[in-house]
């Protein structure tokens, strides 16, 4: 097939859930599709942000938050985003330092894997420090625009600690969070992989939580483009969709090891392959003694379909900026939001990729609070005692 | 009017400050190093903070935009877009700038073109260097290819040079890559 435009530069994080890039284009699977595909590594996401917006890069490996608030011009100057392919659904972890973790263990009712009994245990040593008149914990998270900041925030506020008035949250680039826990700066992180196991390995984290097991699906990254780029190119797009799709599938029959060496290369991920292999299988090392915990949920590229833009994610994404005072409460807001993420264009070009299975509950799955409705976002946020909004 | 540059090449840092010095701006303070940057910049409480694109920190200056109590005033990113040349221009030097609401624009375009021309040249002094440590580099090849030739064919210093000359004429090739052959078949040669 002939494309309009051959050469396409896309820009990334270098990060795991990039997998299905990195492939598309190692593997050659772009160049089968007509495509001359430059990988452009970037050292944050404001830059990927701008280079997109500003169309220095065609597409870009994409916090999913961010191209929901470029397109609904919060935080930024607006920029219409779209999403035709989400590159990974969760994959995140909260990380905590060996001294609180000790503190919740010691403050912990109920079971140490139950999001809501770990909430409450942090409300506790909150209440704790509080009391003691000691500094407020402090903890990491990679952008205001972020499913990390979203899940940490959602995560303690369950338990009764409010984000904004009980604790500090930070933005910290995430090659800078193991070394910001190690010195104490931060006291834990909500980050991806590789992060959270080069913090266990390292013997200065503890793993608490996969985000999956607080969220059963969370769109987390996104390949995005500039809507009018989207308009003009529509055949590009569909070719490139192709050639994820492929290397999606790619990824998750190959050999794990074989991946994880090709995320090892420095001009990707550049990690040692050993820990990016666990990330790849859901086995990670949770306690730096060597306890491991596995989920083969934890970072879905292209099984259940999670490659599939879901409308209703964004719209939950959304909601999560108005919970927390990013973005105003609005119908129409919330309209920009669910068409960011293009389940036609995804549609169009893969008519017989597998479909997501139906949701069991709503398409969310959050570990507590109200069912996510994306029809009327004002009443599912009034059910939270906790918000900005 | 305050501005704060981060960077962590001192280098370029004090070429920028300089450029604003002369421009006027006198209230000018550098942040090269991470720790703490956020804190730090509070405390000085500048009108304009200017970043370089290289550098990680960068989202860490995103929180600015938030609705928190540690922001005494609104920051804005410097986005004009009326004027998306200039912005195309900042990104393409590597630079960013950050400004608290209200400023007159005019002021803030004049300081960032002065970024961005500031910045190139600071590119343009690193490609100079870089060429002329490759200059010297080559240079330093040729002699000793020379020196080789010289010993081996009993030439004088100018009939030696010539030879490789004429041989890179020949071979349509740089005089500096005749060299290196020369060099990696002495070795073999050993």
């Amino acid at each position: 097939m002939t494309a309009e435009r051959e050469h396409l530069r896309i820009g990334f994080i270098p990060l795991a859930d990039a997998a299905s890039l990195f492939v598309a284009v190692d593997k050659g699977f772009a160049a089968q599709e007509g495509l001359d595909v430059e990988l452009v590594q970037e050292v944050s996401w404001s830059n990927v942000r701008d280079k997109l917006n500003i169309g220095m890069f065609d597409a870009a490996h994409l916090l999913a938050p961010i191209a929901v608030a470029s397109s609904l011009g919060v935080g930024h100057v607006k920029t219409p985003i779209v999403a035709p392919y989400n590159l990974a659904m969760n994959g995140n972890a909260i990380t905590v330092s060996p001294t609180l973790h000790e503190a919740m263990r010691a403050r912990l009712d109920g079971d140490a894997l139950d999001p809501l009994a770990t909430a409450r245990a942090l409300a506790r040593v909150v209440a704790d420090r509080k009391a003691a008149q000691a500094e407020p914990l402090t903890f990491g998270m990679t952008f205001p625009f972020s499913g990390h900041n979203y899940q940490l925030r959602y995560w303690m506020a369950a338990g009764g600690v409010d984000p904004d008035e009980d604790v500090r949250l930070v933005v910290l680039p995430p090659p800078y969070m193991v070394g910001s826990l190690a010195q104490g700066h931060v006291d834990g992180f909500c980050v991806g992989a590789p992060w959270n196991s080069v913090a266990v390995d390292l013997g200065v984290g503890h793993i608490l939580h996969f985000s999956v097991e607080l969220f059963s699906r969370c769109a987390e990254k996104s390949l995005a483009m500039r809507e009018h780029f989207a308009l003009e190119h529509p055949n590009v797009v569909a070719a490139l969709l192709r050639a994820l799709h492929r290397a999606a599938r790619f990824v998750a029959e190959a050999d794990p090891h074989e991946i994880a060496a090709l995320l090892a290369r420095p001009d990707r991920v550049g990690v040692d392959a050993q820990v990016i292999l666990r990330t790849l299988q859901g086995r990670l090392k949770v306690t730096p003694d060597g306890a491991t915990r596995e989920n083969a949920r934890y970072l879905l590229l292209g099984q259940e379909g999670a490659e599939r833009p879901d409308p209703t994610q964004a719209a939950w994404l959304y909601a999560q900026m108005a919970r927390w005072g990013q973005a105003p409460v609005s119908p129409a807001h919330l309209d920009a939001a669910k068409n960011v993420f293009r389940a036609d264009l995804f549609d169009a070009a893969l008519p017989s990729a597998t479909a997501p299975p139906p949701p069991t509950g709503d398409a969310i799955g959050a570990f507590s609070g109200p069912v996510f409705d994306d029809r009327d976002i004002g009443a599912y946020l009034s059910a939270f005692p906790i918000r900005r909004a | 009017m305050k501005i704060v540059i981060v960077d962590e090449s001192p280098v370029r840092a004090a070429i920028l400050e300089d450029g604003l010095r002369e421009a006027g701006f006198t209230n000018v303070e550098r942040i090269g190093e991470m720790r703490s940057l956020l804190a730090r910049i509070y405390a000085i409480d500048p009108d304009v903070i200017l970043i370089d694109l290289e550098n990680p920190s960068r989202d860490i200056l995103e929180q600015m935009f938030q609705v928190s109590r540690a922001v005494r005033r609104p920051v804005a990113m410097f986005v004009d877009q009326s004027d998306a040349a200039s912005i195309q221009a900042s990104v393409d030097a590597g630079v960013s700038a950050y400004i608290v609401d209200g400023l007159k624009k005019e002021r803030i375009k004049s300081i960032l073109d002065l970024c961005v021309s500031r910045f190139n040249a600071f590119s343009r002094l690193q490609d100079e260097l870089a060429r002329a440590k490759s200059e010297i580099e080559e240079r330093k090849t040729i002699d000793r290819a020379k020196g080789l030739l010289m010993k081996a064919k009993k030439l004088s210093e100018e009939d030696a040079y010539r030879l490789m000359r004429s041989t890179a004429m020949r071979e349509k090739k740089k005089i500096f890559e005749i060299a290196q052959a020369i060099i990696t078949a002495s070795e073999l040669f050993k």
